[in-house]
């Protein structure tokens, strides 16, 4: 018997690693969706926490009231911000078939399907590390990988996440976020 | 009571908040005099968004950071009975540590809005959600509520000041929410105009309050003689809580168009079997018997909200059709037959001439995750005990053996 616990909701995992801002970007991209009219639940996998530690965390968004409070199993989208993670985890583990897998690599779409044998659904790629490094000029990569996400998924506007961005990170820091997300919007490959 | 009007859609904010940032807003928005408090984790957004609202100038209220949670019990007992609107934060450990004063708090009518991030108690040391905490205060003479979603602990954490200070309750009351589980997670929360608030609590108006031009003395002694007759006015007290509970969220609802009850049935009309919790599994319980009833399965939800005063006759009413209740409780009792959540279940279906089989299944300790499919082993394995026509007084699901 299959049955469907989530009908109706689009459920996000991430991960990274402790200070990279998997939880703050996984509670902007929810803030973004609230925005455009959803229910959302955006929350982390709390565990020990330590700085460069493998962390998760979770968004749901909904139409409707989520009524289910547990963490996501079967995701529909993976976001991985952190390339050295990817000896580390396997993020296509439990994903859709049909889902979307976002990693922050040099790498090709291709050469990741083959690492972890997804064959369906979407692979996107982007260099989020070099993008951040240089238009911050600092390893601030959660934002750019976010919006390769944002685009290649179409669950919330761009722009309204770049509004987030900005509302959170007013001036300089928010601009330059705005920047490095609009060029790896750009850059991102999808196969 | 006051007359409320339904609050303009335009008047009202909508806001991403963890369940903290929840709670600590609409403390911010029922006039508080006194908050005293000792952060704990999961609860600590509470304490620290409120002390910012007060250091912003935000709110009147005087915040005490004290050295303790058994002071900070104790502070709000003292500032309860001066007549201020008095409301408090902990978790685990720390509710642990206010013990003795909970006693006094209820013990000296004192109506404290205390909410509570739910968290295991040690050892081992574990941050994370279970109900052992609130549990362990079942017997205090607080009332206790329990909240699914952001939304249902910001319009609790409100009506509750209003069940507290009614003259035929005057007893302290908690607010709980699953640690880390809701607390930090972010939903979309609607939030009141503060003056909605404020016209829906009014002031507090205490029945009598320590004065020094008129000087009293509240609690000090009553042995053989008068010690009884107190406890004997604390039982009217809590079973006075029903009726003050449904004046209050009838007036909430005319404000806000939102109701919860006393607990909240779903899909149980024509259940052979109901799953019966509270707080973040109550909501998983549901979108398990949406995916179930598609299959063709007859079963529903109770999700609890008031676990003290238990509404004992009103459950056994909304249940009593039913083949089988399965219990899932994040508590244990250590060498008892059942599980405290059980056990409120199997007393009040007891006189119950055609009794339904109960089950329970202890969940989720220390925070391990509860997901759906643990809901459905507890149904599955109840199914199988109806066939069989026993089952065991209770069982652990989801842990290693």
């Amino acid at each position: 018997m299959t049955l469907d616990f989530s009908k109706g909701i689009t459920e996000f995992r991430w991960h990274g690693r402790g200070g990279q801002g998997v939880v703050t970007s996984n509670q902007m991209l929810g803030k973004a969706a609230l925005a455009e009219g959803n229910y959302i639940q955006a929350f982390p996998e709390f565990g020990p926490e330590r700085t460069g530690a493998p962390v998760r965390a979770f968004l749901r968004i909904s139409k409707k009231p989520i009524q289910v409070y547990a963490q996501v199993y079967a995701p529909d989208v993976v976001v991985c911000i952190d390339p050295t993670l990817l000896d580390v985890v396997n993020p296509a583990e439990g994903l859709k078939p049909e889902g979307t897998l976002v990693v922050n690599t040099v790498n090709e779409p291709t050469d990741i399907r083959k690492k972890f044998g997804f064959d369906t659904g979407k692979v996107v790629t982007v260099d989020a590390s070099t993008i951040a490094m240089e238009v911050m000029g600092r390893p601030f990569y959660n934002m750019p990988t976010m919006a390769a996400a944002v685009k290649f998924t179409g669950i919330v506007n761009a722009e309204t996440v770049i509004n987030e961005v900005l509302g959170r990170y007013p001036g300089k820091v928010g601009e330059l976020n705005k920047t490095a997300m609009e060029r790896a919007m750009k850059e991102a490959k999808v196969g | 009571m006051t007359s409320v009007e339904r609050v303009p859609e335009d008047q009202i904010v909508v806001e991403g908040l963890t369940g903290d940032a929840a709670i600590a807003h609409a403390l911010k928005q029922c006039d508080l005099d006194v908050l005293a408090a000792y952060p704990i984790t999961p609860q600590t957004i509470i304490v620290e968004d409120y002390q910012k609202f007060a250091a912003n100038g935000e709110v009147d209220a005087k915040v005490i950071p004290v050295e303790s949670e058994h002071s900070a019990m104790s502070a709000c007992v003292g500032a309860s009975a001066v007549g201020a609107r008095v409301a408090t934060a902990s978790a685990s450990a720390g509710l642990a540590l206010m013990w003795e004063v909970l006693y006094c708090a209820s013990g000296m009518r004192m109506p404290i809005v205390f909410t509570v991030a739910n968290r295991a108690l040690s050892a081992p040391i574990n941050i994370h959600n279970d109900w052992s905490d609130t549990y362990g205060a079942r017997d205090s003479g607080f009332i206790q509520i329990y909240c699914q979603s952001g939304q249902e602990a910001y319009d609790t954490t409100i009506m509750a000041f209003k069940i507290a200070e009614d003259h035929d309750v005057l007893l302290p009351i908690i607010v709980a929410i699953d640690g880390f589980i809701l607390s930090h997670n972010v939903e979309r929360v609607e939030m009141l105009p503060t003056e909605a608030v404020h016209k829906f609590l009014g002031k507090r108006v205490p029945f009598i309050a320590l004065d020094p031009t008129k000087p009293i003395t509240m609690g000090p002694l009553a042995l053989t003689d008068y010690y009884f007759e107190f406890k004997q006015q604390q039982i009217d007290a809590i079973n006075a809580v029903p009726d003050v509970f449904k004046k209050v969220e009838a007036e909430f609802e005319k404000m806000t168009g939102r109701k919860y009850g006393m607990f909240e049935t779903y899909k149980t009309e024509d259940a052979d079997i109901i799953l019966f919790t509270h707080s973040s599994p109550g909501g998983t319980a549901k979108a398990v018997v949406d995916a179930l009833r598609e299959q063709g399965e007859k079963v529903g939800v109770l999700r609890l909200r008031m676990f003290r005063p238990f509404p004992a006759k009103e459950i056994a009413e909304a249940v009593k059709h039913a083949k089988a209740v399965v219990v899932f409780e994040k508590c244990l009792s250590f060498g008892a037959p059942a599980n405290p959540l059980a056990m409120e279940v199997r007393t009040a279906l007891y006189d119950l001439e055609k009794r339904p089989m109960v089950t329970d299944f202890v969940i989720g300790l220390g925070g391990r995750d509860v997901p759906p499919t643990t809901i459905v082993e507890g149904y599955e394995k109840t199914k199988e005990y109806l066939k069989k026509g026993k089952a065991p007084f209770f069982e652990t699901l989801g842990v290693r053996k």
